[in-house]
C-alpha cells in the first residue's frame, strides 16, 4: 500500500484549490495573527535603526510613540504588555485553527470513508491533513507576514518620517518575517494535529451510512 | 457453479450494538456461505441486519461473535495495514450515495485505488481510461463527479470497483438513488462485469430488479436468514416477483 509524495502533494493541493473559499477561512485567523506578530517585529526593528542614530530627536519621537525606552539604551524589545498580546493572539489562533480543521473533517467524513474503503492507510489521511495545514500554514502566514510588515512600514514613515525608513536595518526585517512565516507554518501544523488524527482513526464504515 | 470455492464464507455471526443500556442485536447468528464468481443479493426491510452483514462481509466491521472468512481467511486477525491491501486489492465497494471524490475528476477516482495499489501513474491511467470505456463513459474522463449525472457517477463508482480486479464486488444498495431506467442500466452493467470478469458481486438492497439477475438470493429478517433462494426458485414475471407455490 503506498501512496507516492508527489501524488500526496497533488491531492492536497487539488483539495485546497476547488475548497479556495473554505481554505482561505481557515487560514484567516492565521493571516491576522501572523500579520500582527510580524507587525510588532518590524516596529521593533524601525524603532531599533532609529535607536542606532544617537540623535535624541528620535529617541524623543520614540518615547512619545510608546516605546518603553531605559536611559542610555541603544537597543529595545518588544514590551512585555505587547508580548503577551502577541503570545495571546497566536494561541486565538491555534484554537481557532483547530475548530476551523475538525468542521473541515466533518465535512469530509465520507470522503476520508471512501478513501479507507479504497485501501488507504491511517498514514495516508494524516499525511493529506498535514500537507494541506502545511500549504496552508505558508500561504497564510506568508500573506501575513507581508501584510504586517508593510504596515509596520508604512506606520513608521507615518510616524518618523522618511528617516525610519534609511536607518532600519533591513536584515533584521527580513529575519522577522522569516521567523513569523515560521511562526505561522508551526501554529498551523499544530493547529491540524488533532483534527487529522480525529480524521486518520475513522473507520471506513461510516461512509457507508447514509445520512449526511 | 457448485463446484467453485466459497470465496466468503460467514460462520455464527452476531452483532449487538449497545445503545445506552440497552443491547440492539442487530445479526443473531448468521451462517452463509458465498461461492466465487456467483451474483448474489441480500434482500431485506430495512432495520433487518441486511446493511450490518454487509459490513461485516467487506471487513468494515467486527462482529460480535462468531467469524467472517475472506478466502478461508478469518479477517479478524488482520491488522490494519492488512486489512487496507484487503480493501484495496480483494474487493470493490460501490454505495448507495457513489461516494465519488468530489474534489477528483472521474479518471482520478478510478486511478485513486491503483496508486494506492503501487501501480505506475502511466500505466494506472490507461488502464483507468480502458475502465472508462467498458462503462461506456470514455468520453467524460475529465468530467467531475458534480458534472455527472446520478446513474454516470455510478458507472464511474464501478469502474472505481474494478480498477485492482478484486475478486468480489459489495454493492450496498447500488439503485437506490437511482430512477427505474438507470437503476436497470446500472443492474445490467454489474451483470456483465460478474459474467465477464467472473467476479462475485454481492449487493444489499430492496430493489426487487435485482432479483432477475441474482443467481441466489438471501432474505434477511430480524437479524437472522430466512431464507436463500436459488434462482430457479424464483418465480419472476415482468416487474413482480412471487415465491414458487
Amino acid at each position: 500500500m503506498v501512496l507516492p509524495f508527489r501524488k500526496s502533494l497533488e491531492i492536497s493541493f487539488q483539495s485546497i484549490r476547488i475548497r479556495f473559499f473554505r481554505s482561505m477561512i481557515t487560514t484567516m485567523s492565521l493571516v491576522l495573527a501572523v500579520s500582527f506578530l510580524s507587525f510588532v517585529l518590524v516596529g521593533t526593528d524601525t524603532a531599533n535603526g532609529l535607536l542606532q542614530t544617537q540623535d535624541p530627536k528620535y529617541r524623543q519621537a520614540l518615547v512619545r510613540a510608546g516605546y518603553d525606552l531605559e536611559p542610555g539604551a541603544t537597543s529595545t524589545g518588544s514590551s512585555a504588555k505587547e508580548r503577551w498580546i502577541v503570545i495571546l493572539s497566536l494561541l486565538v489562533c491555534v484554537v481557532g485553527i483547530v475548530n476551523a480543521q475538525l468542521m473541515a473533517v466533518t465535512e469530509r467524513f465520507r470522503e476520508i470513508g471512501t478513501f479507507k474503503c479504497l485501501g488507504a492507510l491511517d498514514s495516508f489521511v494524516l499525511r493529506l491533513f498535514v500537507l494541506e495545514a502545511g500549504m496552508q500554514g505558508l500561504a497564510g502566514a506568508g500573506v501575513g507576514a507581508l501584510l504586517g510588515t508593510v504596515a509596520a512600514l508604512l506606520n513608521s514613515l507615518i510616524r518618523f518620517g522618511l528617516v525610519a525608513w534609511k536607518h532600519v536595518y533591513w536584515l533584521a526585517v527580513a529575519k522577522s518575517i522569516v521567523f513569523a512565516v515560521a511562526i505561522g507554518c508551526v501554529l498551523s501544523l499544530l493547529g491540524v494535529l488533532y483534527p487529522a488524527i480525529v480524521a486518520a482513526r475513522m473507520q471506513p464504515v461510516e461512509a457507508m451510512r447514509v445520512e449526511q | 457453479m457448485s463446484n467453485s470455492h466459497n470465496i466468503v464464507r460467514v460462520s455464527g455471526v452476531t452483532k449487538v450494538f449497545k445503545l445506552r443500556k440497552h443491547n440492539v442485536e442487530a445479526l443473531r447468528g448468521v451462517d452463509l456461505e458465498i461461492r466465487a464468481g456467483e451474483y448474489l443479493s441480500i434482500m431485506g426491510p430495512s432495520g433487518s441486519g441486511k446493511s450490518t452483514l454487509f459490513n461485516m462481509i467487506g471487513g468494515l466491521d467486527k462482529p460480535s461473535s462468531g467469524k467472517v472468512f475472506i478466502d478461508e481467511v478469518d479477517i479478524a486477525q488482520l491488522d490494519a495495514y492488512e486489512l487496507a491491501w484487503l480493501r484495496c486489492r480483494k474487493i470493490g465497494y460501490i454505495f448507495q450515495t457513489f461516494n465519488l471524490i468530489q474534489v477528483m475528476t472521474a479518471l482520478e477516482n478510478i486511478t485513486l485505488p491503483m496508486i494506492f495499489a503501487g501501480i505506475h501513474n502511466d500505466a494506472a491511467v490507461e488502464k483507468g481510461l480502458g475502465l472508462l470505456e467498458v462503462v461506456g463513459l470514455g468520453d467524460r474522463f475529465q468530467h467531475k463527479p458534480s458534472e455527472l449525472s446520478g446513474g454516470q457517477q455510478q458507472r464511474v463508482a464501478i469502474a472505481r470497483a474494478m480498477a485492482n480486479d478484486p475478486a468480489i464486488i459489495l454493492a450496498d444498495e447500488p439503485t437506490g438513488n437511482l430512477d427505474l431506467t438507470t437503476g436497470e442500466e446500472i443492474i445490467e452493467l454489474l451483470k456483465r462485469l460478474s459474467e465477464e470478469k467472473g467476479v462475485t458481486v454481492i449487493s444489499a438492497t430492496h430493489d426487487f430488479k435485482m432479483l432477475s439477475v441474482s443467481d441466489r438470493v438471501v432474505w434477511i429478517r430480524d437479524g437472522r436468514i430466512d431464507k436463500v433462494e436459488e434462482r430457479e426458485q424464483l418465480t419472476i414475471s415482468v416487474g413482480e416477483i412471487a415465491p414458487r407455490s
